[in-house]
């Protein structure tokens, strides 16, 4: 068609110089908004924590602090909100203590695959329920009593899945350990700190509803 | 039966030979990515079903994980094949090329069976080197992430060298250019951080970088090379809609990851972004073909007129799955696609049995079919066949693997609207709301459809093995 050289729009060079002239730029802006995207999902410090500094993905500290998931009229969705301080596992946990916890729980997290039947941010595979706010779960406010606070129940649930199985469909037993456990939970509520720009959407909603006892379980 | 599968006419062509192997073991990994997928989906109707021997989690790593490696078998063995043709010259590397073969092959086979029967690790680094990472489609463990790296340098430097050395056609300088991108982005995917809306971030620049844009690229690449051999097209008309496809893929495709990071920690302006690069996504996906079939049925109504004899169609089951792939890539990937591409609806849908249906219509329709056409080229030159024709079970295969694939995705997409509706918009996400969906009896009869879908599929993939077993047996036919 070159030959012809009929109009521009039947020349293979325009065409492949438009393709590479498009590809390079669309390249350049995903680079640049790449930087920007990396600098907000940066995790925060433990200094913002204190000075009340929203960022999207809090520092490993934030297990030490009562965490919400609320409607916001600003943003018109939920966002997470972090209140006062709390104790977890029975303690605070300083800087260093928080970053190791939350490192072994990310580790365990791969290491068990959990992403191959849960979600994680809505990713994964869709077997069982997902994570990403399964620390407000109230399902383990029911529980919490029992086991003197909800970390404790969380944990001894992931320690053994199958014995306190609450569905035909299991968990199985993953030789989780104890301080895996605990490891998990802090991951758990760290991720239910970060700011999903309101995903999953109705969560709140979902967990008053519970808390009036209409479960819809069948 | 067994000794055709050796059988080659190429001449001393060892490019081809090469090629070849990589196809054979594209075709094993294929069926282990279906016996797996279907033990997974028995287990959502029979939820006790392999419990604790092996479970859904490690059906469903070694299904996703033997997709994603037949398919990179399938595309490394498809260039190997057609450089020749393109070039005009025998690969510079064959030797190499054979080395890095057996040793991917080793490798993937032993980290299968570290799928299997390790399943899962402590939490530590040791689990993340030698078990699996668990993050899905990119499990592979780090020592074989840096084992495929380097095997998939040799092969690069394969491709680039012998592109150097020999006629540089379009259709080889988008292979080159495509390869490099796609090796490259492979990399993004080789770290561990305890952030896990970084982990999430790059990993969609490995998944999405490569599913949405450069292994498109790449398959308009094959889809090129096919029509010629196949169609005996014009080079300059395929080549120039080459380009044109690389312009729209690239340009939809790269924006377009920002569909992905509307709900992983990322800032709300990827709403709009991902949302309108993603919504371009489907366009180039059809043109193409449309144009190619346009193109050719009108030089043949040209030839006619004239008294001559019109082109002949040189491979009938390769051309059948190429059509496949126009219309699976155009509905799987594009209309399933765009369905909870915008992040208004996206919100209820992300996570949930809809984007599973999306997934196995978009990476059969887009992929599957272009790699078995690709099959049946190398099995026509392997056994020296200068018109192959279709048969039953040719026949049987293409109509039950679509039906299979077609049937899981409205079974999946249905179990997905039920899902959707009470989980997510009815009640809101909880696990409490989570179950109540999975229970509704709609649901389950959803999930039974698709395991008796997934029986089909499987069905007609025993009839595609089998069609390509016997194809030395068609030498006998008429032409």
């Amino acid at each position: 068609m070159e030959n012809e050289n009929a109009s521009v729009w039947s020349s293979v060079r325009f065409w492949r110089r438009s393709a590479g002239w498009v590809t390079g730029v669309s390249a350049m802006l995903l680079i640049f908004l790449t930087f920007d995207s990396v600098g907000q999902i940066t995790m925060g410090t433990d200094d913002d924590l204190k000075n009340k500094i929203t960022k999207r993905v809090p520092a490993p500290t934030v297990i030490n602090y009562h965490i919400d998931y609320k409607m916001s009229q600003k943003r018109g969705h939920e966002v997470p909100v972090i209140g006062e301080k709390e104790l977890f596992f029975g303690k605070n946990w300083s800087e260093e203590e928080a970053r190791a916890l939350l490192h072994l729980g990310k580790l365990t997290s791969q290491a068990k695959n959990c992403m191959n039947c849960h979600t994680l941010l809505g990713n994964g595979a869709y077997y069982a329920p997902d994570l990403t706010k399964a620390w407000l779960d109230p399902t383990w406010e029911t529980l919490a009593e029992a086991f003197g606070g909800k970390e404790y129940a969380i944990s001894a649930f992931l320690q053994d899945p199958a014995g306190m199985a609450m569905h035909k469909r299991r968990m199985p037993n993953l030789n989780i350990t104890e301080d895996e456990a605990k490891g998990l939970v802090a991951f758990l509520k760290h991720m239910s700190s970060i700011d999903t720009n309101g995903f999953p959407r109705n969560f709140s909603k979902s967990v008053e509803q519970f808390k009036q006892g209409e479960t819809n379980a069948h | 039966m067994l000794t055709s599968i050796k059988t080659n006419n190429f001449d001393g062509c060892k490019s081809k030979e090469l090629g070849m192997m990589y196809f054979r073991v594209a075709i094993v990994l294929f069926g282990a990515q279906l016996i797996m997928g279907l033990i997974a989906a028995i287990q959502f109707v029979v939820p006790g079903f392999l419990f604790e021997i092996l479970d859904f989690s490690v059906a469903r790593m070694v299904h996703i994980n033997a997709l994603v490696i037949w398919m990179l078998y399938a595309m490394i063995g498809s260039v190997y094949y057609l450089m020749p043709d393109e070039t005009g010259i025998e690969t510079v590397g064959i030797g190499i090329g054979k080395l890095a073969f057996w040793v991917l092959t080793l490798a993937v086979s032993i980290v299968v069976l570290v799928y299997i029967f390790v399943q899962v690790g402590a939490g530590t680094e040791f689990s993340i080197w030698f078990i699996h990472e668990g993050r899905e489609y990119l499990e592979a463990p780090r020592w074989a992430d840096i084992g495929i790296t380097i095997v998939v340098l040799t092969f690069y430097a394969n491709v680039f060298l012998t592109f150097m050395k020999g006629k540089r056609t379009g259709i080889m300088m988008v292979l080159v250019a495509d390869l490099m991108a796609l090796s490259g982005l492979y990399l993004a995917g080789m770290f561990f951080t305890d952030n896990i809306s970084m982990d999430q971030f790059w990993w969609w620049w490995v998944i999405h970088l490569w599913v949405e844009a450069t292994w498109e690229v790449f398959v308009g690449a094959l889809a090129a090379y096919a029509l010629i051999k196949i169609l005996g097209a014009k080079r300059e008309i395929v080549e120039m809609w080459l380009w044109i496809e690389v312009l729209m893929l690239f340009g939809s495709g790269i924006l377009g990851l920002g569909h992905h990071y509307f709900w992983i920690g990322t800032p709300e302006y990827w709403w709009e972004i991902g949302a309108l690069f993603s919504a371009l996504e489907p366009v180039p996906l059809v043109a193409m073909f449309v144009h190619v079939f346009y193109d050719w049925g009108k030089e043949n109504g040209i030839a006619i007129a004239k008294g001559e004899k019109p082109t002949e169609m040189k491979n009938s089951p390769a051309i059948t799955w190429i059509l496949l792939n126009a219309f699976g890539n155009f509905l799987g990937a594009g209309v399933w696609g765009f369905f909870h591409t915008l992040p208004q609806v996206n919100i209820y849908t992300h996570g949930t049995q809809f984007t599973a249906a999306h997934g196995h219509l978009a990476f059969f329709g887009a992929y599957a079919t272009i790699l078995i056409a690709m099959m049946y080229i190398g099995l026509q030159g392997a056994h020296g066949i200068e018109k192959l024709k279709s048969t039953f079970s040719s026949k049987m295969a293409a109509i039950l693997i679509s039906f299979g694939v077609m049937g899981m995705t409205i079974a999946l997409t249905t179990a997905g609207y039920e899902q959707i509706l009470v989980e997510r918009a009815e009640l809101g996400a909880t696990w409490n709301a989570y179950f109540t969906a999975q229970n509704l009896p709609w649901y389950i009869q959803a999930q039974a459809w698709r395991a008796v879908m997934g029986v089909i599929t499987l069905i007609g993939f025993v009839f595609l093995v089998w069609d390509m077993l016997n194809i030395d047996k068609r030498k006998t036919q008429k032409i």
